[in-house]
């Protein structure tokens, strides 16, 4: 029942942290796409064209509404349909960098709307241009508040990975289950990959605690 | 390791005080608030604590409705310890089943009213006899019903405490507090929070609780007025220690001490 | 195929799946509803032993991602003699994984009521157990439903997942048809349209209602 080989543990290490650099990696990619996208989004939801930040508006809560797996499933078969060559690599990405960007413009709205009103018009004031007004004056500010939803929703990317392993990228748990299924044995790779999630993402959230509170002491909040 | 062989197990006697506060001690911290304080409150006594702020006075209160632990010395209520209970011949410190016991004995009424916002003003004061009492639903309700009647507010027994004004809510926070019959009544600031012209309700209801029953009272106000018109006695409390206590007439028209009588002038001129 | 013949041919197995779907959903919303509430009391309580015992499962079960999780209560825990068929082990991952981020949510709504009323309520000599059950949890109720509308969402893309281990959801009928088919744009299409509808049209409607009666029942209205 409860015999775990610690041999079998050394013998699959080595496969499971490359796929957990994979892994990294991957979480990495999409949430980089994701911080870009996101801003967009938001953006988008505060233009005076009101068709725009309709469609934008309604776009986001599909995507925040829906399983990130079917839309994993649906970049990846539907995509050719379209034209597109998309390994599962890329479909990867593109799938969870937009679910997650639309999870950002949510938190990058929140930040936004905490700005005081008042620092808006004191930019008007000074005759700055849109773009000078968010860059200088209303981004800086809004960045400590977002801060706290941004470093979640790292971790949360990170540990939405696994999700990729049903169109075939070779990330953990992936991996995981083929050791798994090659050697009859779950117990360990299995086990494996929740005590390596558990030692990143637990660091990983008190790393994202601790820059939250630098940045904030930085910005003398 | 507290040392209570100094304190008997029980006061007994003919003038048996309702309340006794024994070389109580209490400190936050270095900060010491109370600085081992007699107080004998004699029952049916109703009494007035007056003082600036951070002299103790709320402290005295919380304490003896077991909101506060004490630090050292003991408080008696009708004569049987609260803070501490007996133990092979020694006073030791109550376990929560003691004080649950000893608590039923004393009720308080707050600053900001505190009132179950989720309930009706009826269901406020039936909450405490059905639930903790264990009276029936009928029994309650009539008691409950009589205690609004008694403070004006039995109109408004179906309304909820968010429509009611701030007097109005004091006023159901008493009747909800007198619904647990308790030997002691505390009332801590209970007009500080009111607006000038709702006061008058809130120490009307007072009043009438003085004249009409023989309720031992324990009230920390700012009401200098009001404090003298009804208390039996009114004590001073400076630094954690009862400076100067008296009957009214004799504390506010001839105080002995100077702090008292820098206090009490500080008061007049802020009218 | 249009997708309107594409419905007129499939939509029995959808419906079959959005059934389960919902099945799942319920299911485990009850599950992880009553290990919120335990792990956020247990979570404040006094007791040493009670706290860390609440913390280690919230940290277990919010730092790994479901997907883990799922594939360790099906494959590993039969090797430790309890045997759960899947669509048991479907709710009960999904469950456990919510009451994880639940308790986070209870535990806040428990600290945000007002101090005077613990204070009102031990001046009335009431025990602490009724305390917290009558005045304390109808207050924190109010004040958590706005997050637990999140929640609930997250909960309903997380029965998603149960297609991985066979559980004849939405998502699993979904795969199948797009198997056999290769309609990936009708059936992955239609599938996030259903799951929308779900989310957006009875999910948050549902949890504004029961944030409106709360609210009511507060007179806060």
């Amino acid at each position: 029942m409860f015999d775990w080989k610690w041999d079998f543990v050394w013998e699959i290490l080595p496969r499971l942290l490359v796929a957990t650099g994979n892994t990294l990696l991957a979480a990495g990619a999409g949430y980089a796409i994701a911080l870009v996208l996101g801003l967009v989004f938001a953006l988008a939801q505060r233009t005076p064209y009101w068709a725009l930040t309709f469609v934008v508006r309604e776009f986001v809560e599909f995507i925040r509404s829906t399983p990130l797996l079917l839309q994993i499933f649906f970049v990846f078969y539907v995509g050719p349909q379209f034209g597109l060559r998309l390994s599962p690599w890329t479909s990867g990405m593109i799938a969870i960098g937009l679910h997650y960007a639309c999870y950002l413009s949510e938190v990058y709205r929140g930040g936004i709307e905490s700005v005081p009103r008042g620092q808006w018009e004191a930019a008007t004031a000074l005759n700055m241009t849109i773009t000078q007004k968010y860059r200088r004056v209303i981004i800086p500010q809004a960045i400590p508040t977002a801060l706290s939803g941004m470093g979640n929703y790292l971790v949360g990317i990170l540990k939405d990975t696994p999700m990729l392993s049903v169109i075939g990228v070779a990330e953990l748990i992936h991996v995981a289950n083929a050791i798994g299924s090659e050697h009859y044995r779950f117990l360990e790779p299995i086990t494996m990959v929740g005590i390596i999630f558990l030692a990143i993402s637990l660091p990983a959230a008190g790393l994202i605690r601790l820059l939250e509170g630098r940045v904030r002491r930085k910005l003398g909040l | 390791m507290l040392d209570h062989t100094g304190f008997p197990l029980e006061i007994t006697g003919e003038t048996t005080p309702m309340v006794s506060f024994r070389k109580v001690r209490k400190s936050y911290g270095a900060l010491t608030v109370l600085d081992e304080l007699d107080l004998d409150i004699a029952a049916g006594e109703m009494v007035s604590i007056i003082g600036p702020s951070g002299s103790g006075k709320t402290t005295v209160l919380r304490m003896l409705m077991t909101l506060e632990q004490i630090d050292d010395g003991v408080i008696y209520v009708d004569g049987q310890p609260l803070t501490h209970m007996p133990k092979k011949g020694r006073l030791v410190r109550a376990n929560e089943r003691h004080l649950r016991n000893r608590r039923a004995d004393i009720g308080m009424c707050f600053q900001h009213f505190n009132l179950f916002p989720h309930m009706t003003v009826l269901e406020n004061c039936m909450e405490g006899p059905v639930h903790v009492l264990g009276l029936s639903k009928a029994e309650a309700r009539d008691r409950s019903e009589e205690l609004l009647e008694l403070v004006g507010m039995i109109s408004k027994k179906d309304q909820r405490p968010s429509r009611l004004s701030g007097g109005q809510q004091q006023r159901v926070a008493i009747a909800r507090a007198l619904a647990m019959r308790p030997k002691v009544m505390l009332f801590d600031e209970v007009t500080s929070a009111l607006d000038p012209e709702v006061i008058g309700e809130v120490t009307n209801v007072i009043r009438k609780l003085v004249s009409e029953h023989n309720l031992t009272m324990l009230m920390v106000t700012h009401q200098m007025g009001f404090a003298r018109d009804i208390s039996d006695r009114v004590c001073f409390f400076y630094g954690g220690k009862i400076e100067e206590q008296g009957p009214p007439a004799e504390l506010f028209g001839n105080p002995q001490r100077e702090r008292t009588q820098q206090f009490l002038r500080a008061v007049r001129e802020a009218v | 195929m249009t997708i309107l013949d594409f419905l007129a041919q499939y939509w029995p197995r959808l419906l079959s799946g959005t059934g389960v779907t919902i099945a799942q959903f319920f299911l485990a919303a009850v599950l992880g509803i009553a290990i919120s509430l335990a792990m956020g009391l247990m979570k404040l309580s006094q007791n040493r032993v009670l706290r860390g015992a609440a913390i280690t499962y919230i940290e277990i079960f919010r730092g790994t991602s479901l997907l883990v999780q799922l594939y360790w209560i099906f494959f590993v825990l039969p090797l430790f003699g309890v045997s759960i068929d899947k669509f048991t082990a479907g709710y009960v991952a999904v469950g456990m994984n919510i009451g994880a981020y639940g308790a986070e949510l209870v535990r806040g709504g428990i600290l945000s009521v007002p101090r005077g009323q613990w204070e009102a309520a031990l001046a009335i000599n009431m025990s602490p157990a009724r305390r917290m059950w009558r005045i304390i949890l109808p207050q924190a109720l109010v004040n958590m439903l706005p997050p637990w509308g999140n929640l609930m969402i997250e909960l309903l893309k997380g029965t998603a997942l149960v297609s991985l281990i066979s559980v004849a959801d939405l998502m699993f009928q979904a795969k199948q048809i797009n198997g056999s088919t290769f309609l990936s744009a009708q059936v992955f299409g239609t599938a996030l349209v259903i799951y929308y509808i779900l989310a957006r049209f009875l999910v948050t409607p549902f949890m504004r209602w029961l944030e409106r009666a709360m609210a009511r029942k507060l007179g806060k209205v």
